[in-house]
């Protein structure tokens, strides 16, 4: 007890002085961590990345700086304050200090009002979400007029279990989703069976798609590239094998590539799925049980299954 | 003998109820009969749930195994989707909730000065469900088309697709288990929420409460308000799946989404209904092993409210892709993070406590210390997840998996072994062996760290969860937690070792081997079948009163003798 109080009393001034130099030291850790934290994260691929990654770096700074400082003081006393061996003397009595835990309960609320407020007002900015509409099963998907302005669209993105299909206002089909850059595309998210949920991770966003209900959504890509799209939502047995690739070409591109697609006859696309499940068959259909994958899809654009990625 | 008894709030008629079980403590086959004894009970929980969690950590390891590279090599990946939704729902309902429900029976009768549960028999049937409802889920591994594979989660469509068409099938009976489960869970509430309200010990006004007995309040009361949801959701699905009815099935107008919102907000409460009561096992134990008294008891006691009320109006951030509106979005959102104050006020208060103590670095402290490290970890990751654009991204990723693997395993696996070494002397009357508990304690951070840390990047860069096989930029991240999963494997041993050879013929524990404040340590070890039997404590101050001049009972000297007299 002596020798405690003793060590508290000597070190007041080089403690305040550590105090400031952990605090300094910590902030500028943070802040190296949020400012590396934008390379944990894919290539920025769409109007929405660069939100959502300076959100996430803003969240790694204020996220370092509390971890850092909670366990920096658990290290400290870890270091400082451990009792010698057999000492099974009493700490400190303190049972509570209302100030303190007045600031502790009132800054992390500010703070969390504040990333939130932020949160609200980016995805005001973003609005890639459109109407959810219902319809009647096996009925004919409903035409919704998308009420914000777009550039590019309606394309048709169906799910299925398991392969994707893309069908573009001129009718063409296509195994892969190719869209224009810098142009705000917009889609109708539809389902033929289960929820399947639309994720290309370069462009940071990811929208369930709902049977029995059509979605519409708007997005702007913003670098070209090849980008996967993965299916996000379980969806059964080859869910992990239900990806496609995204294409993003200049708009020259683009409008040739429709040119040139329309001309093509429709031939069987991309389904991985099918595939593996016809080795499976040969191999005597062993393993649990499975619904039979969706057969290949008709289209114009067969698309290339092993394109390499950009990310 | 003792003083005049003030009795508060205290049902005399309870201590009368008498042990229906004739035999002496030492008759091992009373853990195989429907005993009715509390510290039985608990110990039943305790042991069936450590078993599921060595049948949840095999399948864990398969799944370890089938993700160490990037292709679908080691399982169809039907049998892959069967056995990590098997991992999931046996980790939650046969290990988790099972092992709290013991440390709860064990705890709360000599925490509180009671004899009993309040409705003994109520609670050997809630225990009995358990083996019950485990041998059928098990069993689903066997009937035609293998164990349910849609998910913890078991969203329709995709849950009640029900590919071969035959009436028992594996979702079948993975509803039934669920909702014996519920059943199970519901009536253990019923019998928590009374025994705590009704029978603690004269003086024990709600603030002279240890904080465990708070969060096992607040946890149980949520079990009360959720579960009817989930069971009912559950029903609804039997229907479907079962006689083709349309809650959910589009066919006949139903709506798939409808389920989601029924399963979340009961299954959001749920994690706190994990959290909480480790919450109260850490607020427990950083006192005793720093020797100071818990910082702003009061605060902390009120946060586990805080944390109730709030768990039960957040569920939909784990809907914020599905087509939910934006307002709803951005609310869910703030009541989301509104979470983070009330928590954070029991992280600081901990921090308090440590901060000048005297830290005795035993087995149960570090495990404490740990789970506090990652607790931290894991809360900010729940922040970053409440925040709706970077849900967007992350969302249903392997960022989702880190994060709760950072509460579930890293965080309240962690608390309950703490909880689980700490009152080892006193319920079985054994001391434990320390090094080889410090030996399970470096495995278990060192595996656990390796498996979850890594896998957030795997998140971020866009790998989704569930998966089979996965493009090879991700198979680092994967590699590295698959290390991680076996060198977790490898730390069962000494625990089950230390278990094992402690109980059987470790030293003689004495009643306080810890110099612990609280009801229980007044106790011998073991504590007789009626722990206090007719000389029930008078409370005076709350516990932790630790370097304070505040007795926490009258006239304790007379329960240390009386403890030491019958060892
Ligand atoms: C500061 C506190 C926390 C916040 C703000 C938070 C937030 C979130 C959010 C937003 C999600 C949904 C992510 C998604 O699916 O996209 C989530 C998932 C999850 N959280 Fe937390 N969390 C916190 C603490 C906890 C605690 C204490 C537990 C457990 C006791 C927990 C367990 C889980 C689980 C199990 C999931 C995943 C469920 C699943 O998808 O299977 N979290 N958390
Ligand atoms: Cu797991
Ligand atoms: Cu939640």
């Amino acid at each position: 007890m002596n020798t405690k109080i003793r060590r508290i009393k000597k070190s007041g001034f080089s403690k305040t002085f550590i105090i400031i130099f952990a605090v300094i030291l910590n902030i500028i850790l943070s802040l190296l961590m949020g400012y590396w934290s934008y390379s944990w994260l894919p290539i920025q691929a769409s109007e929405a990345a660069h939100y959502v990654d300076n959100l996430f770096a803003f969240e790694t700074t204020i996220g370092t700086f509390i971890f850092l400082g909670c366990t920096g003081t658990m290290a400290w006393i870890l270091v400082f304050n451990r009792a010698p061996k057999y000492d099974e003397s009493n700490g400190e009595p303190l049972e509570g200090n209302l100030k303190l835990e007045i600031i502790w309960t009132l800054v992390p609320l500010l703070l969390v009002l504040g990333i939130s407020t932020y949160s609200t007002s980016v995805n005001y900015k973003l609005e890639n979400l459109g109407s959810k509409i219902k319809y009647d099963y096996g009925a004919e998907v409903p035409f919704v007029e998308e009420k914000k302005v777009f550039d590019y669209g309606p394309i048709d993105v169906i799910s299925r279990q398991w392969n994707w299909e893309f069908v573009y206002p001129n009718g063409i089909h296509s195994s892969e989703l190719h869209l224009p850059v810098d142009k705000k595309s917009n889609f109708r998210l539809i389902t033929e069976d289960v929820i399947h949920s639309f994720y290309v991770p370069a462009f940071r966003l990811k929208q369930d798609i709902i049977p029995g209900s059509v979605i519409t959504y708007s997005l702007t890509p913003t670098k070209e590239g090849v980008f996967r799209l993965r299916d996000a939502m379980f969806s059964g047995a080859y869910f992990s094998e239900n990806q496609t690739n995204v294409i993003v070409e200049s708009e020259e591109i683009f409008y040739k590539w429709i040119k040139e697609t329309v001309k093509k006859e429709l031939q069987n696309g991309l389904n991985p799925a099918g595939s593996l499940y016809q080795k499976r068959l040969k191999n005597g259909n062993r393993g649990w049980a499975t619904v039979k994958p969706a057969p290949d899809p008709k289209v114009n654009d067969a698309g290339i299954k092993s394109r390499p990625h950009d990310s | 003998m003792k003083s005049a008894m003030t009795i508060v709030n205290y049902d005399p008629r309870l201590v009368q109820s008498k042990n229906p079980y004739p035999k002496g403590p030492n008759d091992w086959k009373r853990f195989f009969s429907f005993n009715t004894d509390a510290k039985v009970i608990g110990i039943q929980y305790i042991v069936t749930a450590l078993f599921f969690l060595l049948i949840g950590g095999l399948l864990a390891m398969l799944i370890r195994g089938e993700l160490i590279t990037p292709p679908s090599d080691l399982f169809d990946p039907t049998v892959y989707n069967g056995l990590y939704t098997m991992h999931g729902t046996i980790m939650l309902f046969l290990f988790l909730f099972p092992i709290l429900s013991g440390l709860t029976n064990l705890l709360v009768p000599p925490m509180i000065g009671a004899p009993d549960m309040a409705f003994p028999k109520l609670n050997a049937l809630a225990f009995w469900l358990v083996p019950v409802f485990s041998i059928i889920l098990l069993l689903s591994f066997f009937v035609p088309g293998g164990p349910a594979s849609s998910g913890w989660w078991s969203y329709p469509p995709i849950s009640i697709q029900n590919p071969l068409g035959k009436m028992i099938n594996g979702e079948m009976l993975w509803i039934i288990a669920i909702s014996l489960s519920g059943i199970s869970s519901i009536i253990g509430a019923v019998n928590f929420v009374t025994t705590i309200i009704r029978m603690r010990a004269p003086g024990m006004g709600f603030f002279k409460m240890p904080i465990f007995i708070w969060t096992v309040l607040a946890a149980q009361l949520l079990q009360l308000l959720g579960l009817p949801a989930l069971t009912g959701g559950a029903i609804m699905l039997f229907f479907d799946l079962t006689f083709g009815t349309s809650f959910f099935r589009i066919e006949g107008g139903g709506d798939p989404v409808l389920f989601q919102h029924f399963f979340w907000f009961y299954s959001h409460p749920a994690v706190y209904v994990m959290v909480l009561p480790v919450f109260g096992i850490f607020s427990e134990l950083f006192p005793v092993y720093s020797r100071k008294p818990l910082f702003g008891y009061k605060f902390v006691a009120v946060a586990s409210f805080g944390i109730t009320i709030l768990s039960l109006v957040v569920w939909v951030h784990h809907m914020f892709y599905t087509g939910t509106p934006m307002w709803m979005r951005n609310l869910f959102m703030f009541t989301t993070m509104l979470i983070a104050v009330p928590t954070g006020v029991k992280v600081f208060a901990w921090i308090a406590t440590l901060w000048g103590g005297n830290i005795r670095l035993t087995t149960p402290m570090l495990f404490c210390l740990g789970g506090l490290f990652n607790f931290i970890f894991g809360g900010i990751t729940g922040v970053m997840l409440a925040t709706v654009p970077v849900d967007i991204h992350v969302g249903n990723t392997y960022f989702v998996v880190a994060h709760f693997h950072y509460i579930i395993f890293n965080t309240i696996a962690f608390g309950i072994f703490a909880g689980i070494y700490h009152w080892f002397p006193k319920f079985t009357g054994k001391m434990f062996y320390e090094g080889l508990g410090k030996v399970h304690f470096a495995l278990t951070f060192i595996g656990a760290t390796l498996n979850w840390l890594p896998l957030h990047w795997a998140g971020l860069l866009g790998m989704p969860r569930r998966v089979a096989s996965y493009d090879p930029e991700f198979a680092i991240w994967n590699v590295l937690a698959s290390i991680g999963a076996f060198i977790l494997g490898v730390a069962s041993i000494p625990f089950i070792l230390n278990m094992v050879s402690s109980w059987v013929r470790g030293k003689s524990a004495p009643p306080n081997p810890w110099k612990a404040i609280g009801l229980e340590w007044l106790l011998p070890s073991p504590p007789p079948h009626e722990n206090f039997e007719e000389d029930i404590p008078t409370v005076l101050n709350e516990p932790y009163c630790y370097g304070l001049d505040k007795p926490f009972v009258e006239d304790e000297q007379f329960y240390v003798e009386k403890s030491l007299k019958k060892h």
